[in-house]
């Protein structure tokens, strides 16, 4: 597969780890009187969709940048790729 | 082989999936739980999924309390296998090899092999001239990562993976199991947590109680209940080469360099390596990881070399958060789930129906089965033989 | 068997060969199975499970029949194609699966049993008795099993892996493939042109007129402009053999396959092809049509026989008949007959067919049945409910043509049944970026090939935004087929389907019988299409007699896909030839060199190779050497290579909040200067890495994590930084290979480093136990000192850039020769750690709890980091097991790791068991051997006997539980 990297074009997915569904970026507080609960939801449980899925992939024999990719599990069709920082900051995970 | 009946419109049982699972647990609620009006409810033809795309490696050599004396109960269902169907599955135990390449990990192996022991399974521990006497043509002198030695399972091997799933169907549908083909699950009806029937392209089915023995689709299936599940899908590849004359009696595995191995009855080289990796739902896979699995075989048996590769295909493993299965009752009642089984469900095929004939049948866990609970990912005491976490395509 | 005339084949140079012992010559450019049958012989193997005699049945890599073994030694090649394999001279050949000779075939006694060996016949016989299968029936089967053989010695030839890109892929370089090479490549766009093939031009060679000039002429003068044009690449003998996500294909060069041997070259080179946009012209492969007994040698496809006339100026016999159900079997036979092979007849199995030569044609007729038990000798014709037999030595079999679809349905997708091209076709789009074009896409005529080569390359071009012209192509053949539609002739006798796998037209009728009717489950019950030619020549006509026999339409009733690759590829070139100590990238550590000319012995451990231990002169046993190795570090001062530990830098205003957040336990208020023990967990709670934290600066911290766990938890922190906590200010930079780090440890530490220093205060009171810093050594290098402790004694870690590592080492053995100075290795390292009770990778097994470890109280709970909250769900909260030393009764006895561990007297069983041994090793400190473990209650039950059991081995031992700590329980080492 070729991940479209937003700083570094396409690059082959064996270039990058992969973690799994960008969700992972959202992680409860700790500290919150559900913790327990919220935290089994974040770290266990998955939509695993057939079909589109945002996940998180990372350019290790790279630029070492986090990416959201969006992907078609069905069809391995990437529909875009950018920065986890910029996800994260435009609020979009 | 069997009938092709139509659905009726209400079972008592009805079983989701015409995979290994589904089929076996059909075929041992009716023949030994005795129960009847049984419906299995595949969406394609069956077998049409991981049952018929495994690399069929069956095995007890596994570490944890709450997994060995399941496989190893397994292990003795295949034993007995074929004389209780009167169906050849081509059960061979010629022997599981897992090779060793560092001291720690003889350490690992030895424990497991104790634990295997001690669950009633037959280990050996192999030194290098262990592994030299039986497999002389491995690659000992030449390796980036030396063999000092494997941990070896004699009662281990293959089985044919169709065949399997032909001998539970064609024992269940002569206990009256009705097999439903292209009869796909697309909704359950829920009425106050409780679970009446499914919505299928072949109309509605009323049930009593549904079991879900999908694997790769579970999270698909499950959502139709509104659950989300400790379960991702991913993509394994598997490999067959042209056929050979016998080379490789035995299974073996290379951990250090993504391989494994055996060689079928017709004379193809069957092997594999890691899963690639990302969640998918396609069936098939990459060439990164077919370079992967092919540098395994090559590093560790350069005597295949010149022979070749003929053909490629994938299956969707329905990877769980600790590697280990879950074979349970859900929060909504009537529905049961069988899944998780990642790269290494074929060989609890056996034990996997039994269990899960005698949860829907008696309510009650089967005790070789017990640990394989759904909640034990909230109350943690997850079963997580590599160590991985959770972390599924690392299991 | 003369030669015809003509031919691409080069008279002038004449190839010996051999097969199956006996010598023959041929020509340049002939295959080995052209030369085999211009030297008479038709007989080139036999079949997978009946042995039945077979001969060549194409002319190219779609062969079912003639495989055999080619080359000898270690080069030996199972199941090579004779119509693919290029002969040169010194050839050496044998059939296969046979034992006996070929003509001789002891396992021929398999064709007498049929009747029981039909389809399916394995799965509902010998399971009775028991014990038979195993014994008896399995190991008979396995022998049976296969075609050709290996020979157990490694490949000798060389491999090699490459990527190439380019906006246009096309594959197959026959008139339609040129046709599209050409208008991409006059635009100058980057083009490949692939083909399995040694010659380009594809089916134009077997064509006797299918252009207004001679093809051959047509071919020279493309290939000439092709030369011209620097963005293209022609790549002969390269099949491209898989279609993968997002324009990625493999593909093989067969480099060197053509010569005796590869000299200095490779072998086979494997490419990584990336392409925008790609053209299937892979052509099509001809149908046969099933009959009684149609599997003797000299039957085989007519446009094969056509091919081995026109191009190789071969025909299998003098006298040949076809049989056909369109026109193109005629064209065969006018070729044949021009080449004056004399045609006995055309039987077509249409009424109202004139005779297009001075040939008989008997139409509305069939073939029932042959004759021949080596080789064809007559053949059943019957029309009308007569029959006659006519005498031939090869009969040409024309069922019409499947268009080559395999790459297209590489990505799943199913093709689907075309009335009017009387084909399968793929759709638009099954795998993204690839188009189709000429044969592979139903369009058979050379005329319309050429075109549709063409307008598929202008298309996909302008897609990219490149404009390209239609460049003029000659004037060619278009003839139609008239297609009708046979699948196969019905009789009693047997029918082959699949030739190679021996699939009969009865043995899709028993699977119909079965219910085994869904395509899938008719392939599997039958083994149809699973043999070496993944059913190139068998799926489609078995498929539609399944249709035929439960009256579905063959749309209805389906097509299996085909998965990679193409045709077979070999394993040494997927392996890209990076084998032995190749097989993955070793990384030296900076002491390298000095440790090997100490003459050390290494370990790989992970991706590093690391010294073991240093064996000296006198020393005959490695426990010798260790031994001496920790009794030294323990006496006077060990030094030893830690550079392979993980090291991360940390710098930012935020440091110490993102590290308190990673960290199980605080480490923003660790003070500049010193370092902590740290412990992170996965965030499912388990203990994951350990390591240190040292504070270089207010604002900048070095982090350690163990050798095997470097690379996961530089991307996890990195996965926190960018992905959880993007608003702390902290940047990391992974260390590891950019300071090479000693430990420099024992009792005479400190004055080997005080040698060394500029001008350092090394004692207690200034850099006391845990303190760290920056400072310079032996005079201005720059350098990173931490005084912490792995062995138990008092300790150093010494950081200096990678590339002054060996001279350090050098030089600190040197200066510290009278304070007894020795390198140790890994060994030793191990043995220490675990007489100090130090957690290493047998006890960070990724299974284990900060509790279990006995650091449960680490994980603070006053803050929120990584894995702390779920460290405390109820499993994790309820585990007794915590890691406690264990001790031999009697000092003789052994401490096993990977024992389990029972209270004594227990019955030893699963529900018993109470733990295991991690770690064991000889401790020269104690005097016996010593381990570590996991112990149910182990806190509780110092003193205690236990049973450590090794049913594995046949041990059992009484073992005392004791602290971990076997070394200076109190710590005053370490602080000295
Ligand atoms: C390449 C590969 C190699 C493997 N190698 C081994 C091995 O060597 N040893 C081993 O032990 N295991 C191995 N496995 C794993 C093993 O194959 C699986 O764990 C096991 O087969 C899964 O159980 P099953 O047979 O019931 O699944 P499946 O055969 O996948 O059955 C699930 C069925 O559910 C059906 N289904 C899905 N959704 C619906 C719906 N909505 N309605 C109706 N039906 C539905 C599917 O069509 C399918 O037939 C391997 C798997 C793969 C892919």
């Amino acid at each position: 597969m070729l991940i479209p990297h937003p700083l570094l074009g396409p690059r082959d997915s064996s270039e990058f780890s992969y973690l799994g569904d960008a969700s992972l970026m959202d992680r409860p507080d700790g500290m919150a009187p559900d913790a327990a609960e919220r935290f089994h939801d974040y770290v266990h449980l998955r939509d695993n969709p057939a079909g589109i899925h945002r996940e998180l992939w990372f350019h290790e024999q790279g630029d070492r940048s986090w990416l959201v990719v969006t992907r078609n599990t069905v069809t391995h069709e990437i529909l875009g790729a950018e920065l986890a920082r910029d996800a994260r900051k435009g609020g979009a995970a | 082989m069997w009938r092709n009946p139509d659905p009726q419109p209400s079972y008592d049982y009805v079983i989701i999936g015409g995979g290994g699972h589904g089929l076996a647990t059909a075929y041992y609620l009716a023949n030994t739980f005795k129960k009847s009006r049984i419906a299995v409810l595949e969406k394609s033809w069956l077998g049409s999924g991981n049952i018929g795309r495994n690399t069929t490696i069956i095995r007890s050599n596994y570490l944890l309390p709450g997994n060995e004396p399941f496989y190893e109960f397994s292990m003795k269902l295949w034993e007995g296998l074929e004389q209780e169907f009167n169906f050849n599955a081509m059960v061979s135990q010629r022997g599981i090899l897992n090779l060793l390449h560092t001291d720690a990990q003889r350490d690992a192996y030895r424990r497991r092999g104790n634990a295997m022991i001690l669950a009633g399974a037959d280990a050996e521990l192999l030194d290098r001239d262990g592994v030299r006497a039986m497999y002389p043509w491995l690659n000992f002198d030449n390796a980036r990562f030396p063999i000092k030695g494997g941990l070896l399972q004699r009662r281990a091997g293959t089985a044919r993976h169709d065949g399997v799933a032909w001998g539970y169907a064609r024992g269940a549908d002569r206990a009256g199991v009705d097999l439903i083909q292209n009869c796909e699950v697309t909704g359950m009806r829920i009425e106050n947590g409780r679970i009446c029937g499914v919505e299928t392209s072949r109309g509605y089915i009323a049930a009593g109680k549904v079991g879900v023995a999908v694997a790769g689709s579970s999270g698909r299936v499950m959502a139709m209940a509104g659950m989300r599940l400790p379960i991702e899908s991913h993509v394994l590849q598997a490999f067959v080469s042209e056929g050979l004359k016998p080379v490789i009696d035995g299974v073996i595995t290379f951990g250090a360099g993504h391989f494994y191995v055996s060689q079928s009855d017709k004379g193809g080289l069957v092997f594999g390596g890691d899963i690639d990796g990302y969640n998918s739902y396609a069936q098939r896979g990459n060439l990164g990881v077919v370079e992967d699995v092919a540098q395994g075989g090559m590093a560790l048996m350069p005597m295949i070399g010149r022979a070749r590769l003929l053909r490629i295909w994938g299956g969707i493993m329905d990877m769980s958060m600790d590697g280990s299965p879950i074979i349970d009752r859900t929060r909504i009642e009537g529905l049961f789930l069988n899944a998780g089984w990642c790269y290494g469900g074929f060989k609890a095929t056996p034990a996997s129906g039994y269990a899960f004939a005698h949860l829907l049948a008696t309510d009650t866990p089967l005790e070789s089965a017990r640990a394989y609970r759904l909640d034990r990912f909230a109350r943690g005491y997850p079963i997580d033989e590599k160590g991985m976490g959770a972390t599924p395509n690392l299991h | 068997m003369t030669r015809l005339s003509g031919g691409l084949i080069d008279r002038s140079r004449s190839l010996s060969f051999t097969f199956d012992g006996k010598s023959y010559t041929g020509h340049a450019g002939d295959t080995l199975a052209s030369a085999l049958l211009a030297n008479g012989v038709r007989l080139m193997g036999r079949s997978f499970k009946y042995h039945r005699p077979r001969g060549v049945f194409s002319a190219g890599s779609e062969e079912p029949n003639a495989l055999v073994e080619l080359r000898s030694g270690a080069r030996q090649e199972p199941n090579t194609r004779a119509t693919v394999a290029e002969l040169f001279d010194g050839l050496d050949a044998r059939s296969q699966n046979r034992i006996g000779s070929l003509s001789f075939d002891l396992m021929a006694v398999n064709d007498l049993f049929s009747p029981f060996l039909t389809a399916g016949f394995y799965y509902k016989t010998f399971m009775w008795p028991r014990a038979f299968w195993e014994k008896l029936y399995e190991p008979a089967i396995r022998r049976a099993a296969g075609l050709g053989s290996l020979t157990h010695r490694p490949d000798p030839d060389g491999y090699d892996a490459g990527y190439l890109h380019c906006d246009l892929l096309v594959i197959g370089g026959g008139a339609a493939g040129l046709a599209a090479a050409l208008t991409a490549a006059r635009t100058g766009a980057r083009v490949i042109l692939a083909d399995e093939d040694f010659r380009l031009g594809g089916r134009l060679l077997a064509e006797s007129n299918p252009l207004e000039m001679p093809a051959p002429e047509w071919i020279a003068g493309i290939e000439a402009e092709f030369a011209s044009l620097p963005n293209l690449r022609v790549m002969r003998r390269t099949t491209v053999w898989g279609a993968f996500d997002h324009g990625i294909y493999g593909a093989v060069e067969r480099v060197s396959d053509h010569l005796a041997e590869p000299g200095k070259r490779v072998r086979q080179t494997l490419w990584r092809i990336t392409a925008r946009r790609a053209i299937l012209a892979s052509g099509a492969t001809e149908r046969h049509i099933p009959f009684a007994n149609n599997d003797r040698p000299g039957i085989m496809l007519a446009g094969a026989l056509r091919a081995y006339a026109n191009r190789w100026a071969v025909s299998p016999a003098q006298r040949v008949a076809i049989f056909t159900s369109n026109d193109d079997g005629h064209r065969t036979a006018l070729d044949l007959a021009a080449k004056g092979v004399e045609i006995a007849a055309v039987i077509d199995a249409r009424t109202d067919i004139l005779s297009q030569g001075s040939y008989r044609t008997i139409a509305g007729a069939q073939v029932t049945g042959s004759r021949g038990r080596l080789g064809l000798r007559r053949i059943q014709v019957t029309q009308g409910g007569t029959s006659e037999w006519l005498d031939c030595g090869a009969l040409g079999i024309a069922g019409g043509w499947n268009p080559n679809l395999h790459l297209a349905s590489h990505h799943r997708g199913r093709p689907q049944w075309n009335e009017a091209a009387q084909a399968f076709l793929a759709q638009e789009g099954f795998v993204p970026g690839l188009t189709i074009a000429g044969a592979a896409a139903g369009q058979g005529s050379t005329a319309r090939a050429l075109a549709s080569g063409a307008e598929a390359a202008r298309a996909a071009l302008e897609a990219l935004g490149i404009t390209a012209g239609l460049p003029d192509l000659p004037q060619a053949e278009d003839a139609s087929l008239n297609q009708y539609p046979l699948w196969h002739v019905p009789g009693q006798d047997r029918a082959w389907v699949d030739f190679q796998n021996d699939v009969t037209v009865k043995d899709i009728k028993l699977a119909h019988q079965e219910n085994m009717r869904p395509v899938e489950h008719l392939k599997r019950w039958t083994t149809l299409g699973m043999a070496t030619d993944q059913g190139k020549t068998s799926n489609v006509t078995a498929l539609a007699v399944m249709a035929e026999l439960t009256g579905q339409s063959i749309n209805q009733t389906g097509t299996t896909i085909f998965r990679p690759p193409y045709t077979p590829v070999s394993l040494s070139v997927l392996g890209g030839g990076d084998t032995g100590p190749h097989f993955r990238p070793r990384r030296l550590t900076p002491t390298h060199d000095w440790a090997t000319s100490q003459g050390a012995i290494f370990v790989e451990v992970g991706q590093w190779m690391r010294a073991q231990y240093f064996p000296r002169v006198g020393e005959t046993h490695w426990r010798q050497t260790v031994d001496r190795e920790v009794l030294s570090t323990r006496k006077g001062v060990g030094i030893c290579d830690v550079t392979t530990l993980g090291k991360i830098d940390v710098q930012g205003g935020d440091a110490g909040e993102f590290l308190d957040r990673v960290y199980a336990n605080a480490m923003k208020s660790l003070k500049v200067g010193m370092v902590r023990y740290g412990l992170m967990l996965r965030e499912d709670g388990f203990a994951w890495d350990d390591g240190t934290c040292a504070r270089l600066a207010e604002t900048h911290y070095v982090v350690t994590t163990t050798t095997a766990n470097a690379g996961t938890i530089y991307r996890h922190m990195e996965f926190c930084r960018q992905c959880l906590w993007p608003e702390l200010d902290v940047q990391l930079i992974s260390t590891t290979d950019a300071w090479a780090q000693l430990s420099v440890a024992g009792p005479n530490a400190r004055k080997l480093l005080e040698r060394v220093v500029d001008g350092f205060d090394l004692s207690n009171e200034t850099f006391p136990f845990m303190a760290c810093a920056n400072l310079t050594i032996c005079g201005g290098l720059r350098a990173r000192l931490f005084r912490i402790s792995f062995s138990g004694e008092l300790a150093y870690e010494i950081a200096v850039p990678a590339r002054y590592g060996n001279a350090l080492m050098a030089r600190l053995i040197e200066k510290g020769a009278d304070l007894g100075a020795t390198p140790y290795g890994t060994e030793a390292l191990g043995v220490m750690r675990i007489e100090k009770g130090h957690a290493a990778g047998n006890e960070l097994n990724g299974q284990t709890t900060a509790q279990m470890l006995g650091m449960g109280r680490m994980v603070s709970t006053k803050k929120d980091s990584i894995g702390a909250v779920m460290s405390r769900r109820d499993g994790m909260v309820a585990e007794r097991r915590v890691l406690v030393g264990l001790q031999p009764v009697d000092p003789t006895d052994p401490v096993v790791a990977g024992s389990h561990l029972f209270t004594k007297g227990a019955v030893q069983d699963t529900a018993n068991d109470q733990g295991w041994i991690t770690s064991a090793c000889f401790s020269p400190h104690v005097g016996s051997a010593i381990g570590l473990g996991y112990l149910e209650n182990g806190a509780e039950r110092m003193g205690e006997v236990i049973t450590a059991a090794n049913p594995l081995q046949k041990q059992s031992v009484m073992l005392r539980v004791v602290s971990a700590h076997f070394v200076d329980p109190e710590g005053v080492r370490l602080r000295a």
